[in-house]
């Protein structure tokens, strides 16, 4: 399976430091894709090439080369990183495009895509062992080296905690928290609010659960679908004996209603937080009843083991 | 978008799943020429976007007129688990052997889309026992797959084909309306042997609905919402007297939990959203204003994108334009907050440092 580690941070150099990863962004020259374009490379990514079709040859801020297709990015600058703001009908043909091209991690911005797209998506990503982040996410990070993603750069420090996250200012609320009692964060990932994802909670959880350094784990989960008890069930199989605490947002929404998130939607049974809870319960994650607790329990648990 | 019964039976007899003679309705006029047409008796159906009609009381038999004004009346008039009667369908009766239950849906965990069928019918799905399952990708179902189910519930012969016919024809369906439900429930084996389908589901993507304009019709949305999408955020109503404002589905989904552990009663979900101006923000705080049942406006951000001052602006456009006269009780965290919790600081808006403590203030406040 493809490393998401290798590919954000490549290898140690003789200095024992990772080497800045090069990252394409397809959509660069929009509104969004400029602005955080402009976020990213203030946090220190390497923003080694742009798509915009129609708008290759220009530069972005007279320094970034902008290419019609992601063929060419890549071939110019070698990146097996694309981040992709386009709106969300263009998405299908815009994740083709970059799977084709080589993209290994492609994060998938947009909001509002159709289920049968990302299915589609999907199976090329399968097919091409390459990691789809998204859609509707905010990206990945990995705290202090690279940011591939529209989060804001306060609320993340380096660290040795994991943070899993359907929602993204639950991400940033939780990180800062985390931030804020001293447990820095290995990487984070957004799982995003969409009821199919490319990333699903436990692929994200099995792409992080071997790194050496990790000490911890924060699980960000949200009514719909059964996402949260798939990983709960894992964590029970195989036994994993790091420390994870939970989170559920939507005990007390309303059912048969979309809260927000196209995936927040409890049908019957199905999705609801009550589910998801006793499942954290059984696979030994406490669960905090609100974001301000996490870091306390998550303290508790470390102390414990 | 959830379908009621009617619209999903549009679909049924669009790619012809058969099912019994029916019309709908939302008044009685129009329903007293429909039952001349289809003849006594038949039933009255409710047609709302809920379970349990008909434990409520939503379905009822009606053999002549004098029946007829009082039953539809008070059908039409009723509230089922809180969604008023939107139409009423008049359908004539089956003769049924048997109930059976068939559905496809999207398996979010599995990403691909689940057929599950049972002997057992006419119940809630999460109680249908016996229950036949098959993966079937992106949703299309061939004869052997669905031959394979057929039997598996119990159905040879004519019927094993009846139902493989109907099951390929509910697969169309699926994946030319991008549905992420298609249920028929029951499906009934009726005397003569043969198969139709009594009642339906159908849930399509909303992030679809760009192509697919034919099934805008069906769209419903309260005034509100609609507003609320134009502006690019999202709107959920609800029975209590507390606006909750925040940016991002989780933030406002965990404000609104803490809310109602201490007592709380929202009036709104509203999610700002990630792309959110000064302008979206004045249009979501025009709109709350409009609302009578709102008593206060419990606000939470986490600036990161959005600024928190982009917020704050909002609020002094709307206390200068008289919008807002209701209190207010704001968490801000992240980006700019110092400076917006400055530009706020002469109005009536309140400032919390925590969110547990905003929520305190505004739940004392609502029950004075």
């Amino acid at each position: 399976m493809t490393d998401i580690y290798e590919i954000l941070r490549g290898e140690k150099d003789a200095d024992g430091r990772y080497q800045k990863q090069s990252v394409i962004v397809q959509g660069i020259t929009g509104k969004y894709g400029s602005e955080h374009t402009k976020l990213m490379i203030e946090y220190g990514t390497n923003i080694a090439a742009g798509v915009t079709p129609g708008k290759g040859g220009q530069k972005f801020e007279n320094k970034i080369p902008i290419y019609d297709t992601v063929k060419e990015a890549v071939d110019a600058c070698g990146a097996q990183i694309a981040i992709m703001f386009v709106p969300a009908k263009f998405f299908l043909n815009a994740a083709k495009e970059a799977l084709n091209a080589g993209i290994k991690l492609l994060v998938a911005i947009p909001e509002h895509v159709p289920i049968r797209d990302t299915m589609q998506v999907i199976e090329l990503v399968k097919q091409k062992d390459a990691i789809m982040i998204g859609p509707n996410t905010p990206g990945v990070i990995i705290p202090g080296l690279i940011k591939v993603g529209i989060m804001p750069a306060s609320p993340f420090s380096p660290g040795k905690i994991a943070v899993l996250s359907k929602s993204g200012t639950l991400l940033y609320e939780i990180s800062n928290n985390l931030t804020s009692a001293g447990f820095g964060q290995n990487i984070t990932i957004g799982i995003g609010g969409d009821p199919v994802n490319g990333t699903r909670m436990i692929d994200a959880f099995n792409m992080v659960k071997d790194e050496p350094e990790l000490e911890g784990m924060v699980i960000v989960g949200e009514i719909g679908g059964e996402a949260e008890e798939v990983l709960a069930q894992h964590i029970i199989d195989i036994d994993f004996k790091k420390p994870i605490v939970g989170y559920i947002a939507g005990r007390r929404a309303p059912k048969e209603k979309r809260m927000g998130h196209a995936g927040a939607i409890v049908m019957g049974t199905y999705g609801s937080a009550e589910s998801k809870i006793s499942m954290f319960a059984k696979a030994n994650i406490p669960v905090a009843k609100r974001p301000g607790e996490i870091a306390i329990l998550l303290a508790g648990k470390m102390s414990s083991q | 978008m959830r379908l009621l019964e009617y619209q999903a039976k549009d679909l049924f007899k669009e790619f012809g799943i058969r099912i019994p003679e029916s019309i709908a309705s939302t008044d009685i006029e129009k329903g007293r020429t429909d039952a001349k047409n289809l003849g006594y008796p038949f039933v009255i159906k409710a047609q709302v976007p809920v379970g349990g009609r008909g434990k409520a009381g939503g379905i009822q038999k009606c053999s002549n007129d004098d029946e007829f004004e009082i039953k539809y009346a008070q059908i039409l008039d009723m509230t089922i688990k809180g969604e008023k009667t939107r139409a009423i369908l008049l359908e004539k009766m089956a003769d049924i052997e048997k109930e059976l239950y068939l559905s496809l849906f999207l398996n979010r965990s599995k990403r691909c889309y689940t057929i599950i069928a049972s002997s057992d019918g006419g119940i809630e799905i999460e109680s249908v026992k016996n229950q036949t399952i098959r993966d079937v990708g992106l949703g299309n179902v061939d004869d052997e797959i669905a031959k394979e189910v057929a039997n598996e519930i119990g159905l040879n012969d004519k019927q094993e084909s009846e139902f493989v016919d109907m099951l390929k024809r509910l697969s169309k369906l699926t994946v030319a309306k991008e549905a992420e439900l298609a249920e028929i429930n029951p499906l009934a084996v009726l005397k003569d042997g043969t198969l139709m389908a009594l009642d339906g589901k159908i849930m399509t993507d909303d992030n679809s609905n760009f192509r697919h304009d034919e099934l805008l019709k069906y769209q419903e949305k309260s005034e509100l919402e609609e507003q609320a999408e134009k502006s690019g955020f999202s709107l959920v109503e609800l029975d209590g007297n507390i606006a909750v404002i925040g940016n991002g589905a989780g933030l406002v989904m965990s404000t609104f939990d803490m809310l109602a552990d201490n007592g709380g009663k929202p009036a709104t979900f509203l999610d700002v959203g990630g792309g959110a101006t000064t302008e979206s923000v004045y249009k979501a705080l025009e709109l709350i204003s409009k609302m009578d049942k709102v008593k206060a406006i419990l606000v939470n951000l986490y600036g990161g994108i959005v600024k928190t001052t982009t917020v704050a602006s909002a609020f002094i456009q709307a206390y200068d334009n008289s919008i807002i006269d209701l209190p207010v009780f704001t968490r801000l965290m992240g980006a700019e907050s110092d400076k917006a919790k400055e530009m706020l600081a002469d109005t009536k808006t309140q400032m919390f440092d925590s969110v547990e403590s905003a929520i305190n203030s505004v739940v004392s406040e609502v029950s004075k």
